[in-house]
């Protein structure tokens, strides 16, 4: 039955019929309403078996969740931004474990400066964590890939991270499915652990392991994770929806392709939609990478446009390093566009002069930023050139700008 | 094993030879059933006091359990020196994740055993003092003040021993570290307040705080009996001497812990909800530097000429503890 709810609701009521049995919680915009549901779906009891645990940080959050999920129980967290970066230390360990949680990351600009708006730099900076990291395209795909993400953690025993982005996704109203009970029921068996705490059959979780062992440990990590690839399509084929690990659409003849992750992917097949020979590849599973499934999909693409909602500083794009390892050895030309940082709008008017800037051959290789304001970072950079005390870049933009507030006294 | 029946002469008052009480007060370490929870071959130092101290600690826990005990255990000295890959000493399920978090995993282990309904199933978990009272203390306090039912053990060696003897929250006035050099005027770690953690507890009002030390096995046992006959957050800190970071011979650490308490600088007590309600008396009481001089790591207060003036300054603040948990026995 399709219902008119918010995106961090419909993901909470996907999240309660998984079942989870503990459920630690820590609040950050813009995850918050997700666990606030679920705390109240477990006070009114239609969250049964289930610990609800306020803690006092992200890092004891997910640190909670690894306690529960050793001893046995099915455990789920949120968080967003500067709370994911807090939990890191704690997501490294959950995987080294092998323990199956399930995280939604809604996703947020990590800081300084502070910015509670979305773009994807919080997951991105955590892609090595040893985590599969799914990412909805929209609310629905954020419902149905919290279900997915349960039974492919529990199949594998590595953890699962689903993105949503903040805001656009977790705060947007519109009519959705939220699977019933019985279908999640039918399709997540109880979970059955590979190791677990049990004082009839003890063992130690977390032993030290040097260098003689060491580097097996880790490449089970990967092996493990990398199995993703064939149990995650397998998964969502008993799925009730279609669910992609890479969708292509309009792929087929198209010399230009834009890449993408997240909800962003609407807009861009808009445009795509205008031009009519505009491919678009949306990612819904970044890690492990899909390289032979991305490399399929873009088939015989001569211009790859890889939209990224993330920057890594001093090189460029994240995504786009792995589309070029995919593309290896083809004559595509692979550009790097850093687009909706902190928010910023991603509009269809910038990205038709993006498409435009490709087909024209501009764009090439490379690393742009999409709707850089050039003046003003030209001033703070001449700003600094003059003067040695030029104070901090968010000031002397905002100041620049003329936002209002922006000068103090 | 057969427990056979030695005869043993009396010291004073103050030695009650264990095999002279009647079997049902004798420790758990006397008795041939007890767990080894700690099992003999792991790596620590010899005389390690923390490696007593989990033994006695967890070996007690398990008799109160019936057997039904999950251990959580910080990074430190405690987990390197138990499991180095593939050996393990525990002879009891046991999960290590991080330094900072096992209140925190312990809370999540507890919180799962309540959703499977496992309330026979308890959980303990435990640390050295850096994992603590220093980096694991925003997790300890969120786990008191949710009264998560996990009993928490502190082994307080007084600095970081794992990572070379660097001074932490735990580390006494005037004791020198790799990170609080003997020299200067004020030579060793900074005089002040330090970090007192066992009052800290006492300040969440949970259900039970207590200290101990690994020279009084009865006492410390009766401890973790009582802390398992309760449900919450509870709180046991345990002094254990550390020969390797306090410079000093191995076969001293039982001694040494009885001097701490005896000198007053480390009160012995318990409480229930934030009240102290019983306390280790001090019987003959022992000024500062009996214990002090031992300790290479005082070495500095005790050179030519001595730092009189700097172990009248400790001594101050054992009398302070005398006076504040009355520890002086009428």
């Amino acid at each position: 039955m399709r219902r008119q709810l918010e995106g961090s609701r419909a993901i909470a009521e996907a999240v309660a019929r998984c079942r989870p049995q503990v459920v630690p919680a820590y609040p950050i915009t813009p995850q918050t309403h997700i666990v606030e549901a679920i705390g109240a779906m477990v006070r009114n009891g239609s969250l049964a078996g289930c610990e609800f645990l306020t803690v006092e940080s992200e890092f004891a959050a997910m640190s909670a969740a690894i306690g529960a999920s050793a001893a046995g129980a099915r455990a789920y967290t949120a968080t967003a931004s500067q709370g994911l970066l807090y939990m890191a230390e704690a997501l490294f360990n959950a995987s080294g474990l092998g323990l199956p949680i399930v995280l939604t990351v809604a996703n947020r600009a990590v800081g300084a400066p502070i910015n509670i708006w979305n773009d994807q730099s919080d997951s991105m900076s955590q892609r090595d964590c040893g985590w599969v990291q799914l990412y909805a395209a929209d609310n629905q795909a954020a419902v149905d890939l919290h279900v997915v993400a349960f039974a492919l953690a529990e199949e594998l025993s590595v953890p699962v991270m689903v993105c949503v982005d903040g805001f656009v996704l977790t705060h947007a109203f519109e009519p959705l499915e939220v699977p019933e009970q019985d279908a999640v029921d039918a399709f997540l068996p109880p979970y059955a652990p590979r190791q677990v705490l049990d004082v009839d059959d003890p063992v130690a979780i977390g032993a030290m392991v040097g260098p003689e062992a060491f580097t097996e440990v880790r490449y089970l990590s990967h092996y493990q994770l990398s199995q993703a690839l064939t149990a995650y399509p397998q998964l969502c084929d008993g799925w009730q929806r279609p669910l992609s690990m890479v969708d292509a659409y309009r792929v087929d003849g198209a010399d230009t392709v834009v890449v993408t992750l997240g909800s962003v992917s609407g807009t861009v097949k808009e445009v795509a939609d205008e031009f009519g020979n505009v491919g678009v590849v949306t990612l819904t599973m970044f890690r492990p990478f899909p390289y032979a499934e991305v490399r399929k999909a873009l088939g015989a693409a001569k211009r790859v446009i890889v939209l990224e909602r993330a920057l890594a500083p001093g090189a460029g794009g994240i995504v786009s390093a792995d589309v070029r390892a995919a593309l290896s050895g083809t004559l595509a030309e692979v550009s790097t566009v850093v687009a909706g940082l902190g928010g910023r709008a991603v509009t269809r008017a910038a990205l038709r002069r993006l498409v435009a800037d490709a087909m024209s051959g501009w764009l090439g290789e490379r690393l742009v930023f999409l709707d850089l304001r050039d003046d003003l970072v030209e001033q703070q950079i001449d700003r600094m050139r003059q003067r040695r005390a030029s104070g901090p870049h968010a000031l002397g933009l905002l100041r620049d700008a003329g936002i209002p507030g922006s000068r103090i006294g | 094993m057969a427990v056979q029946s030695v005869k043993f002469y009396q010291v004073g008052s103050r030695a009650v030879g264990n095999r002279l009480l009647e079997e049902a007060l004798r420790t758990e370490q006397a008795s041939p059933a007890r767990r080894n929870a700690l099992n003999s071959g792991h790596r620590a130092c010899q005389g390690c006091g923390e490696a007593l101290g989990a033994r006695y600690v967890l070996d007690a826990a398990v008799r109160a359990t019936g057997g039904k005990l999950l251990a959580v255990n910080a990074t430190g000295c405690l987990e390197v020196f138990s499991t180095p890959y593939p050996e393990s000493s525990w002879q009891l399920p046991w999960l290590h994740s991080l330094f900072a978090n096992a209140p925190s995993v312990a809370s999540g282990v507890a919180a799962a055993l309540k959703a499977q309904g496992r309330d026979d199933v308890r959980v303990l978990a435990q640390g050295g003092d850096g994992g603590t009272v220093d980096i694991g203390l925003a997790c300890l306090s969120g786990m008191f003040e949710r009264n998560d039912d996990v009993l928490y053990v502190c082994y307080d060696n007084e600095a970081y021993m794992n990572t070379g003897v660097q001074r932490s929250g735990s580390t006494p006035p005037f004791a020198r570290t790799a990170t609080t050099e003997a020299t200067g005027p004020e030579p060793g770690a900074p005089i002040g307040q330090g970090k007192d953690l066992p009052r800290i507890a006492l300040a969440h009002e949970i259900p039970y705080v207590a200290t101990a030390t690994v020279a009084e096995l009865h006492d410390l046992e009766a401890k973790v009996e009582r802390a398992m006959t309760m449900r919450g957050a509870r709180y046991l800190h345990v002094l254990v001497p550390c020969p390797l970071g306090w410079g000093s011979a191995p076969a001293d650490t039982v001694r040494l812990a009885r001097l701490a308490q005896r000198s007053g600088l480390f009160p012995v007590f318990e409480a229930s909800h934030g009240e102290i309600t019983a306390v280790l008396p001090i019987r003959s009481r022992v000024p500062v530097a009996e214990y002090l001089r031992p300790q290479r790591r005082y070495a500095h207060l005790f050179a030519e000429p001595p730092r009189i003036d700097l172990l009248e300054r400790i001594q101050a603040i054992a009398d302070r503890n005398i006076g504040r948990y009355g520890l002086q026995e009428a």
